[in-house]
């Protein structure tokens, strides 16, 4: 939930000359143009820096594939949130300009190696990629919509959980998204997750736990509370690897760590497995 | 103990057990004067409660005197099988549940469980609910489906334990399961808020065809002081954020989030525990005679509308 709180992992800054990246997990120096090319992932530590969701779609989706579902679906103010900063409504505008997205998801369908599937993609820059009425709803239309063509669906999470500015109505996404998932359940469809740093809280305790295989990529943080949370309810620190994908992995909620650049290989063949026979 | 808003009650109230003493005691006649406080008490109940706000209504939804789900279940049913574990891992006491007759229905009964002393609070860790407790929730849930059996799901939690070997098990995990499988179960459930809705510890249970608050309950996605310390920066803020979050039983009605609420007696439930007990009662047993007509395919499509309802898109 605490998607603004600063993560101990600091985000990438540029550095003066422009050439340079400095790696936030292992601060090596490398080449701006070998990072891009790189897909954000530090060739020396394998650190897989936070992506959008339009760079993820282009990694995965096949050229020229890909369209936009339930793109009318935007941010909605149901409680008239305010707090010590100003309207919600505010800050929902000012995420939008930024980003140039309506909501913390991007939701369509496409091909990966040519099989089409359904696809929901959050985006972290989106208000910490925050589970809210319009996320919810864009998720469930498009589960829907994947349960109509019989197509696999896959969703891509990177959120800090609900988004409090819309109270118990993002709290009730859980719920519904989770159904959309049940009904994908009950007609055979697979559901894929991939699970990116960060995924917790609320999106965690839904449909991001719930794939047929879940997967993540490498040292994403993975959990249902905050570490600072815990730690203070417990009064002990926690082990450092505690909540990464690697800890999920070794404890069975997860099926793989993918690294990004064999993301799409691996879905295409967990795929193979799912086509309707 | 009284909450800082009920000190004007609790004086009333001091002294006509003052007077009610004396009167045992003594010759004189301290009825007139009974009487007259007794009306002064019930007004000014009346006064004081109309004027609570959220942040009040926190501080009644978490009074240690409410009644807790143990009550409910000695209150209003004639049996309580309790079932334990959860086949995996342990049995948790932050939720408990099992066979119930509920004024002649047979149901199964699962709830948060917090505790009234120490050592019961520390034993169900203050009803905050690990892994293990959802998944003996939906163990009891399944085996409901199985037999028949409508589900009376009791929420009263300050939300699901946040601790290392609850994330190390599963928390996450053992929530959206029963977020997914609740969705489809082919019998009634019936949900009730009866103090602290918190969060995903709540709606993990939470997934209903009808959903009940009591009228001093409060259910939210954080805590007003959790939200108070993120969104305002102060922890003392949480009047704040409580009104804000728009967490009270009226407010949740509003929204289209919960379908009917029980009031409790002028005071709070901790003032009248079995008066509140019996409005739950009444209130169980008319949803449970309407829902048991409803078919299992209509019971599950009801029940995924009335979440695909909820934050639905509509242009402006």
């Amino acid at each position: 939930m605490a998607w603004f709180r600063k993560s101990g992992r600091k985000q990438l800054e540029t550095s003066d000359s422009d050439l340079w990246t400095i790696c936030p997990s292992c601060s090596a120096h490398i080449y701006k143009q070998e990072w891009e090319a790189g897909l954000k992932v530090c060739p020396k530590c394998n650190h897989h820096a936070r992506i959008s969701s339009t760079e993820r779609r282009d990694l995965l989706i096949d050229s020229g594939t890909w369209r936009e579902y339930a793109a009318h679906v935007t941010t909605s103010d149901p409680l008239l949130f305010s707090d010590a900063k100003g309207p919600y409504k505010e800050k929902a505008a000012a995420a939008k300009t930024k980003t140039g997205l309506k909501e913390s998801v991007l939701t369509g369908d496409g091909k990966i190696g040519g099989i089409p599937v359904s696809m929901a993609i959050m985006d972290f820059r989106f208000l910490g990629g925050s589970l809210s009425s319009g996320c919810g709803e864009k998720i469930t239309l498009t589960a829907e919509h994947a349960g109509r063509h019989r197509w696999p669906f896959i969703i891509l999470s990177a959120s800090g959980g609900a988004r409090m500015h819309e109270g118990i109505i993002s709290l009730m996404q859980m719920a519904k998204t989770c159904a959309a998932i049940a009904r994908l359940n009950d007609l055979g469809v697979p559901y894929l997750s991939v699970l990116t740093d960060p995924t917790t809280g609320g999106v965690s305790a839904s449909y991001a736990m719930l794939g047929d295989i879940n997967i993540a990529e490498p040292h994403a943080l993975i959990g249902f509370a905050g570490r600072r949370v815990i730690e203070q309810t417990i009064k002990q620190k926690l082990p450092d690897d505690f909540q990464t994908a690697e800890y999920l992995l070794e404890h069975g909620f997860i099926d793989h760590i993918v690294n990004r650049k064999d993301m799409k290989e691996f879905l295409h063949r967990v795929l193979q497995y799912g086509k309707r026979r | 103990m009284a909450l800082d808003f009920e000190k004007p009650l609790e004086e009333i109230e001091s002294r006509i057990g003052e007077l009610k003493k004396l009167n045992e005691k003594s010759d004189v006649d301290f009825d007139t004067e009974i009487a007259a406080l007794e009306k002064k008490l019930r007004s000014t109940s009346k006064r004081v409660y109309s004027k609570i706000g959220p942040w009040e209504t926190v501080q009644i939804a978490r009074h240690p005197e409410r009644p807790l789900l143990r009550d409910y279940i000695q209150g209003l049913c004639t049996e309580f099988l309790e079932l334990h574990g959860d086949r995996c891992f342990g049995d948790d006491q932050g939720i408990i549940g099992g066979f119930a007759t509920l004024r002649q229905h047979r149901v199964m009964i699962i709830g948060h469980q917090k505790g009234k002393t120490v050592e019961e609070n520390i034993k169900a860790n203050f009803g905050m609910a690990s892994p293990d407790g959802y998944r003996k929730a939906m163990r009891l849930m399944n085996l409901a489906a199985k037999y028949k059996l409508p589900i009376v799901s009791f929420i009263d939690t300050p939300g699901a334990y946040p601790g290392l070997e609850a994330e190390a098990r599963g928390q996450a995990e053992a929530i959206a399961r029963n977020l997914t499988d609740m969705s489809t179960l082919p019998v009634p459930v019936i949900v009730i808020v009866t103090g602290e809705g918190g969060s995903g510890g709540a709606i993990g249970i939470g997934v209903g065809n009808v959903v009940l608050m009591l009228s001093n309950s409060v259910y939210s996605v954080i805590s007003p002081e959790g939200c108070a310390t993120i969104l305002w920066r102060d922890g003392s803020k949480a009047p704040e954020a409580a009104a804000a979050l728009k967490i009270t039983a009226d407010d949740l009605v509003a929204l289209g989030i919960v379908d009917e609420i029980i009031p409790e007696p002028v005071g709070g439930a901790h003032r009248n525990m079995d008066a509140t007990i019996e409005s739950v009662g009444d209130v169980l047993v008319k949803h449970l005679r309407r829902l048991k007509k409803m078919s299992a395919k209509r019971l599950i499509d009801q029940r995924y509308d009335k979440y695909s309802k909820i934050g639905r898109y509509k242009k402006k």
